[in-house]
């Protein structure tokens, strides 16, 4: 357990280390700090003292580890719009984002394994057929016309939910500022989720449906279904459990790139989340913003990945965790 | 009335809207106890048999004609549920490869409990009981361990062990063994064979057992039942099939049997191979093949001929009969 957690702490720094990498570059070349700090009346003169005092002037290496030094302690630099610690800005925006994700991840898990599963079971019924059809169309509608077809509808035409924003939040655990725990909230977040699950959610119904259907074919079931046992219990059981192990592998990778996925939804919705203010930051080129955006967003990639293949150890008895005994 | 009758059992698979049959014609009987052999080459239709027997014939496949009596009541008529009564506890199956057999992800000893309690009421402590002692029964050294172990820390032996012992939780009264022992190490084949034959003697249980090897069947066997394309072409005491092969086909086999042939020598295989269900030839299905071809056998689906204890579907077996009667109806 111990060496497992070394061996992902150690992947987790290499993936932080292209990461910050990459930032450092973007930061490098997106535009002139400069201009961002000071105005158009500065002289020539005091520009170039200015960049020295700021070491601009220094070689790539010598900024990057400056900038990883400061990093490593959590200081990201200064948002140039916001006048604050850019790390503070987007985390603030973090349980937003991280509960549209939540939520969607929800909606892909509860409709997806039910009708994966039916439709693996009787591939050749109408359900089967209706949801391989649906989950065609719906891989291949990009996500802000979902998010716009569901907002005409729900929103404009019918009047049932709230088109923008996150309604009424409240403040659990001291600093958690959540939408859960009320109904306003919860109205809230519904089409967003949705519109965030729909990209991913035909692509896990098929999956589960073909991981399944191979499952069922395969000597175990068979040999379950000549020891008498009940279809539940072969379904639900034996064929359930062997489907979901590729599919947590998966669905853990995707997951993390659900996160990425929340710019277009964010924005789409006004969700006042990591992805709007991303958007924003890019187009006031606030470049320490966009790469404490970058950091946490490959952060949050690690960690969903250290706990699916946590999971995925507690599942599958054949994968010990290096040194488990 | 035996104790299994399979009459006229047909299974057909629908592939690209037509229909394959993949069985055709298959009868005979076993009583309580009996051991039978089925042997023929890949493709003969042997798994199919075994699985149509226990009505476990999957899509795109079908029992399409025929009836299977076990104890007189037809399984083919029975509800999915009472057939589920029928399966892992009055008749049990031993599959070919262990390594594939066993769920990967639940212990030795959740896959046999759970066997126990899909067919009586049993509490775990009690179930968990009659596993050890199963596992006994196999030789498997410190069953309770074993208990809690997964599949991929036995070896294969073990695991062909443990899924006899499965096939046993229920005392069944027939066990169909689908080449029990291919996938072993050839070392431990001997051993898992015996096992199973002393088991089954022990416990006057009915055996099918399906390989490829007639060597086995002629040790183990009192019947035989040889299958070529999905038919039956010869059927008959094991002995008899043995010593005394009618059909060209069974002739065939026994001659490319290692112990036939002296060291050094090549095998005498049979030349050509099994056709697949979509060309089956018209006439004896084996006539392509045969070194006695007649006319006769490339038009007309051979009968069966009695010749001793044995039934053969063959022309020639046929003809040669009818001469040896018309011969002593002159004397
Ligand atoms: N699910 C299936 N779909 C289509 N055809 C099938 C299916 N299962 C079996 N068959 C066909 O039925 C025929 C008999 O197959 P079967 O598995 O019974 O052969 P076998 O005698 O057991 O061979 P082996 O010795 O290789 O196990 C084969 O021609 C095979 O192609
Ligand atoms: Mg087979």
């Amino acid at each position: 357990m111990i060496a497992f957690l070394i061996n992902r702490l150690f992947q987790a720094a290499i993936v932080m280390f292209v990461i910050s990498l990459l930032s450092f570059s973007i930061q490098d070349n997106l535009g002139d700090p400069l201009r961002e700090l000071v105005g158009q009346s500065v002289s020539e003169a005091d520009r170039m003292e200015l960049r020295e005092e700021l070491g601009l002037n220094d070689s790539f290496l010598t900024q990057y580890f400056r900038f990883a030094g400061k990093a490593i302690q959590g200081d990201l630099g200064t948002s140039y719009f916001f006048k604050e610690p850019a790390l503070e800005v987007i985390l603030k925006k973090l349980p937003a984002t991280l509960e549209l994700v939540f939520g969607a991840t929800v909606l892909i898990i509860v409709i997806s394994i039910p009708v994966g599963v039916y439709s693996a079971i009787n591939p050749s019924s109408l359900f089967s057929k209706i949801a391989m059809g649906i989950s065609i169309i719906g891989i291949s509608v990009p996500v802000f016309l979902t998010a716009i077809i569901f907002i005409y509808i729900f929103s404009v035409e019918l009047g049932w939910l709230p088109s923008f924003g996150r309604g009424v939040t409240e403040h659990v655990f001291g600093t958690w500022e959540t939408g859960f725990f009320n109904l306003d909230g919860l109205l809230h977040l519904l089409l967003p989720c949705i519109s965030l699950a729909s990209i991913m959610l035909p692509l896990f119904i098929r999956l589960i449906r073909a991981e399944m259907m191979e499952v069922l074919q395969s000597e175990y079931i068979k040999f379950a279904w000549a020891k008498g046992l009940s279809p539940r219990r072969i379904w639900f059981m034996h064929a359930l459990k062997n489907t979901m192990l590729p599919v947590i592998t998966v669905g853990g990778v995707q997951i993390g790139t659900m996160v990425a996925y929340t710019i277009l939804t964010e924005t789409v919705f006004q969700w006042p989340g990591m992805g709007f203010l991303f958007l924003e930051a890019v187009n006031r080129v606030d470049t320490p913003l966009i790469v404490a955006y970058l950091i946490v967003v490959g952060a949050i990639f690690v960690i969903t990945n250290t706990i699916v293949d946590l999971i995925y150890g507690l599942v599958n008895p054949t994968v010990k965790l290096v040194g488990e005994k | 009335m035996s104790f299994l009758e399979v009459k006229n059992l047909e299974v057909s698979f629908n592939l690209h809207s037509k229909s394959l049959k993949a069985l055709q014609n298959i009868s005979f009987n076993l009583e309580r106890g009996e051991r039978l052999g089925i042997v023929g080459e890949s493709g003969a239709g042997k798994s199919v048999a075994a699985f149509a027997i226990l009505n476990l014939i999957s899509r795109p496949g079908k029992i399409t004609a025929g009836e299977v009596l076990l104890d007189g009541e037809d399984l083919s008529k029975l509800s999915s549920q009472e057939m589920r009564k029928i399966r892992g506890n009055k008749v049990s199956m031993i599959f070919q490869d262990p390594m594939m057999t066993l769920n990967p992800v639940f212990t030795i000893g959740a896959q046999m409990i759970e066997c126990l309690k899909a067919h009586r009421k049993i509490s775990k402590s009690n179930a968990t009981k009659i596993a050890i002692q199963k596992l006994k029964q196999v030789q498997i050294p410190s069953p309770e361990m074993r208990m809690n172990q997964y599949p991929h820390e036995l070896s294969g032996g073990m695991k062909q062990r443990i899924i006899i012992a499965i096939a046993l939780l229920m005392d069944p009264a027939l066990i169909i063994a689908d080449e029990p022992t291919t996938a072993l190490d050839v070392t431990i084949q001997a051993e898992i064979m015996e096992l199973l034959l002393d088991l089954c003697e022990s416990n006057n249980v009915a055996l099918i057992l399906i390989t490829h090897d007639l060597g086995v069947v002629s040790q183990v066997t009192q019947k035989t039942i040889v299958m070529y394309a999905g038919r039956i072409i010869e059927q008959g005491p094991t002995n008899e099939i043995i010593n005394d092969a009618q059909h060209p086909y069974t002739q065939g086999l026994i001659n490319a049997l290692p112990q036939q042939t002296l060291p050094g020598e090549k095998l005498n295989q049979i030349r050509g191979s099994m056709p697949s269900l979509q060309d089956i030839p018209s006439g004896c299905s084996f006539n392509p093949r045969c070194d006695f071809v007649l006319d006769l056998c490339t038009q007309k689906r051979p009968e069966f001929t009695q010749s001793g204890g044995c039934s053969v579907a063959c022309h020639m077996v046929k003809a040669m009969k009818d001469a040896e009667k018309g011969h002593s109806a002159h004397e």
